[in-house]
């Protein structure tokens, strides 16, 4: 069985990342920067109405503007009188020289439509009375009913039972490279530049679009701003950029606008928990039940690539409760759907069960931790919650709820979460030259997270060189396959393969070169008795140099004004179990990442649908609102070093407990609980008290 | 030739324009709408420019960027689609995420909310121009140092920010910081590591990474 090398010089260090004076300097090209010869500028003709037959779309007019070379109809809506489901639902597309003439062209593109009743609000779709999506089926779905023991007999043994109702809003991912691509399809050579978080993928989805064999497709993502979750297929604007590039025979970059962002290219499901938990005099859950719904858009986003991205959650979440019922239902409405958002289920599962766990802990006078530590089934955890509350200063911070004195209240939560990762399948290729140089070929792709450092890293300690000496090739569909870059798998799936190839290039060039360890000093002269003939060693995934599961603990503290209703968040520590950590320096980019992209789902980020109108109302960054430099608080961060364990991905792990902590903090400051994310000043007046005959409370 | 020209012609014809219209406005009180555009039309018409393409010079990184533009072109799409100056990002292109941020003149601007002819005459630095024969400027070395960048989508954006602030402020506290980038936006969350690199770019003391690496066997 293979195992990483007790001596680690570079692996879990904070070594450099590769990547980053490229990015630093403006010369990373990303898929959006690509410039192949003789390119046209994209643009999408998207639906104007949430629901509607369209009965005939004329794209002539919008042909003949000067500079337009093609203009397509998006699949489907080549056939008169398609129903569109959505505002913002593709339909046509124009290929133009400049950004200009599609922006006149589109203007010229007219459609007949018959618009029809539409529903965009789940509370609204649920109901019979409600227009629905689809013809033939209900808008809310039939529950999906999970049971374990009898659970009415044992809530009536508790000792103490609570209830709540909590929301959790539809996130968008907003990567900051909107979703799109350059193609180039006009010839018999098809290349693809995708920005995307599976490159192999992206390459099969456009041999399919096309109908062409996947060996005529090459795909090149070498920088990729961003996904999230959200970019594993080619998505339909990958298609209309292919038939555009066919239709104008020239390269096309199609690139969304960030209010398309807004519209068609995902987002995390919403939840409406109904919550009700029960226990024992001792503190140990007994009875759980949840009844829930959400929804993916009009569809059930079940299908999306890159892990489920269905409105159901785990329940509940991390904890073992010995009865429990859990009913979900799927609600549709006219938007967009959902894909794979950043551990898809977990933020929303953790959200609604750590809220009632408090919920718990105050009826029960029992300190959160302690409740959390009495029923956590992960020792892990547990010992994390130890750690972690020392460091935090929790025995000294923590107050009773609501006792926070002075218009501006503070508040200290606390949550858990729990993650798979892991990963296989990787294939890498080495090649070692008779200069010394040596070359790493693998397609994953790295999306800012630090995979081409990881594998510069891992190289170098197994060559005995330094990270610089390694080159570093990625994304790229002639390489070495490896799987998408989802569920936190990267590291895991990619780092062994890496391992491979190097064990096997140091064998190989110790039997050709005679050097009996051809390591560091040696390097050089071992690889000039090569020849003129560079070495090429192929490897794959090992097993035993990586695993599953991760869990992580968060602490949260807070400010309130009661005056303003403004949260802000002071301070966050993190304990995450991470396995065998490769790249540190990268990894606690990540864990930073993970905790403010929570911090904005706590308290910012909601994407707001026009009950009369039908469309998204918050399309765009004035009205969406991102965490900004200011916002960000103290983060502490602690790893527990499990390198026996090798390497398991922490991407997503850490931004799970975040909002369940910060909204706990926000309860124990005011004494009252905000029940939906975000936490919007709004909301936190309604709570305390101060909205009533002023303005409607907030929609639950 | 004269870098300033450009940029005078336009100002004035936009000068003139404005002072035009309100002229025509008063005389056009009781007139129809279509006389009053008619006669901008005529009052307009040496000094309007556009709607065809017209030529541009640009000031870009010390070197001069000839281009033939429409008058409605940003300066973000005349670097990133009519030229290979794709550093600048176009992520929003409505002046709300910063990614876009080039420096007009040593002042920070949004490149997708200013015209490329309105440009003109300006000295353009963009992140392509920051490195010196090679060598990165101080606050590119921090920011590697640092780690302020995970997709680097934003970064050239957050970077630019940065050094005009230092241009202006060599010592910035970190509250000036956070407001010269109060309009930049990072998805990835590298925010912590951004002010770190400019607080260590202003040759401040910055706090030493303080995570702690904790041995799990060892734990009670």
């Amino acid at each position: 069985m293979p195992s990483w090398p007790e001596k680690r010089e570079y692996i879990g260090s904070h070594a450099k990342r590769i990547d980053a004076p490229a990015k630093v300097t403006g010369a990373a090209k990303y898929p959006s920067d690509v410039q192949p010869e003789g390119w046209l500028y994209g643009m999408i003709y998207r639906s104007k109405w949430p629901k509607a037959k369209i009965v005939k779309i004329d794209l002539e007019k919008a042909k003949a503007v000067p500079g337009i070379k093609a203009a397509v109809f998006a699949p489907r809506f080549d056939q008169p009188d398609q129903t569109s489901r959505y505002y913002g639902e593709e339909l046509a597309a124009i290929a133009g020289t400049t950004k200009q003439a599609c922006l006149d062209a589109l203007r010229l593109i007219q459609v007949e439509v018959k618009e029809m009743p539409f529903v965009v609000r789940e509370e609204d779709a649920k109901e019979d009375t409600s227009p629905r999506v689809w013809d033939d089926q209900p808008n809310l779905s039939k529950p999906r009913l999970k049971e374990n023991g009898d659970v009415d007999k044992a809530f009536s043994e508790c000792d103490a039972v609570v209830e709540g109702f909590y929301t959790t809003p539809v996130q968008l991912h907003h990567p900051l490279e909107t979703h799109g691509n350059t193609v180039s399809a006009g010839g018999d050579e098809i290349t693809i530049w995708p920005s995307t978080q599976h490159v192999v993928g992206a390459r099969n989805d456009l041999a399919g679009h096309l109908n062409v064999p996947q060996s005529k497709v090459h795909a090149i993502c070498e920088f990729m701003g961003g996904g999230f979750g959200s970019k594993f297929g080619l998505g339909a604007e990958g298609g209309i950029a292919a038939r555009l590039s066919q239709a104008a025979k020239a390269p096309v970059k199609l690139m969304l606008t960030r209010f398309d962002e807004a519209l068609a290219v995902g987002n995390r499901p919403s939840s409406f928990q109904k919550i009700k938990l029960g226990a024992k005099s001792d503190g140990k859950l007994h009875a759980f039940e949840l009844d829930s719904y959400g929804t993916a858009g009009y569809g059930s986003g079940g299908a999306s690539g890159g892990g489920s991205a269905s409105p159901d959650f785990p329940a509940p979440y991390i904890y073992k409760v010995p009865n429990t019922r859990v009913k979900q239902s799927t609600v549709v409405v006219n938007a967009g759907v959902a894909r794979a958002f950043r551990a898809p289920g977990h933020p929303t599962a953790s959200f609604g069960m750590e809220s009632i766990m408090d919920e718990l802990a105050v009826k029960m006078n029992i300190d959160p931790v302690e409740l959390r530590i009495k029923n956590d089934p992960s020792e892990v955890r547990r010992k994390e919650y130890t750690v972690g509350a020392e460091r935090f200063g929790w025995k000294e911070k923590y107050k009773k709820p609501g006792s926070s004195v002075g218009p501006v209240k503070t508040g200290i939560g606390c949550a858990g979460a729990t993650w798979g990762g892991g990963g296989r399948g990787t294939k890498a290729e080495a090649l070692v030259n008779p200069d010394g140089s040596f070359e790493i070929r693998c397609c994953t792709q790295d999306l800012g997270t630090g995979s081409k450092t990881v594998i510069a890293l891992i190289a170098a300690d197994l060559l005995g060189l330094k990270p610089e000496q390694i080159t570093v090739k990625v994304g790229d569909t002639r390489y070495p396959p490896s799987g998408g870059s989802g569920g936190s798998t990267t590291t895991a799936s990619v780092a062994p393969a890496i391992y491979d190839v190097c064990t096997k290039a140091l064998a190989e060039l110790q039997k050709q070169s005679g050097v009996e360890d051809a390591r560091g000093a040696n390097w050089a002269g071992a690889c000039k008795k090569l020849g003129i003939t560079p070495l090429t060693v192929n490897g794959q995934w090992q097993e035993g140099l990586s695993s599953s599961g991760a869990g992580g603990v968060q602490f949260a503290e807070v400010e309130v004004d009661t005056e303003t209703g403004f949260t802000k968040v002071k301070k966050i520590v993190c304990v995450q179990d991470g396995g065998l950590i490769v790249s540190k320096l990268t990894c606690e980019s990540q864990v930073n990442g993970g905790i403010l992209m929570g911090i904005g789902y706590a308290l910012y980020e909601e994407r707001v649908m026009d009950k009369t109108s039908g469309v998204v109302l918050n399309p765009n960054f004035e009205t969406y609102k991102l965490l900004g430099l200011s916002d960000a608080p103290e983060i502490d961060i602690v790893l527990l070093d499990m390198p026996e364990r090798g390497v398991i991905g922490i991407g997503e792990p850490v931004t799970i407990p975040t909002a369940a902590a910060v909204a706990n903090a926000v309860a124990n400051a005011l004494g009252v609980r905000v029940n939906s994310l975000p936490i919007t000043p709004q909301r936190v007046l309604d709570a305390v008290g101060k909205l009533k005959n002023i303005v409607p409370a907030a929609a639950a | 030739m004269s870098e300033s020209k450009p940029k005078d012609s336009f100002s004035v014809s936009r000068r003139f324009f404005l002072k035009s219209f309100g002229a025509s406005a008063a005389v056009a009180a009781t007139a129809q709408v279509e006389a009053v555009a008619a006669e901008l039309e005529k009052v307009n018409a040496e000094k309007v420019h556009g709607p065809g393409t017209v030529p541009v010079t640009l000031q870009v990184n010390g070197k001069p960027l000839k281009l033939d533009l429409e008058p409605r072109v940003t300066l973000l799409e005349a670097l990133r689609n009519h030229s290979n100056l794709t550093g600048a990002k176009e992520v929003c292109d409505r002046g709300t995420c910063g990614a876009c941020t080039v420096l007009l003149d040593d002042k920070p601007i949004y490149s997708c909310s200013k015209l490329a002819i309105d440009s003109q005459g300006a000295k353009i630095t963009t992140v392509e121009g920051l490195a010196k024969d090679g060598k990165l400027s101080p606050i590119q070395q921090a920011f590697i140092d640092q780690d302020a960048l995970m997709c680097g989508f934003c970064t050239p954006g957050f970077i630019m920010s940065v050094t005009a602030l230092l241009k202006q402020n060599p010592r910035p506290t970190a509250d000036q910081i956070k407001h010269a980038c109060s309009g930049n936006l990072c998805r990835c969350g590298t925010y912590p590591r951004v002010l770190q690199a400019a607080l260590k770019a202003a040759g401040a003391p910055i706090a030493n990474n303080k995570t702690e690496v904790i041995s799990y066997a060892k734990l009670a």
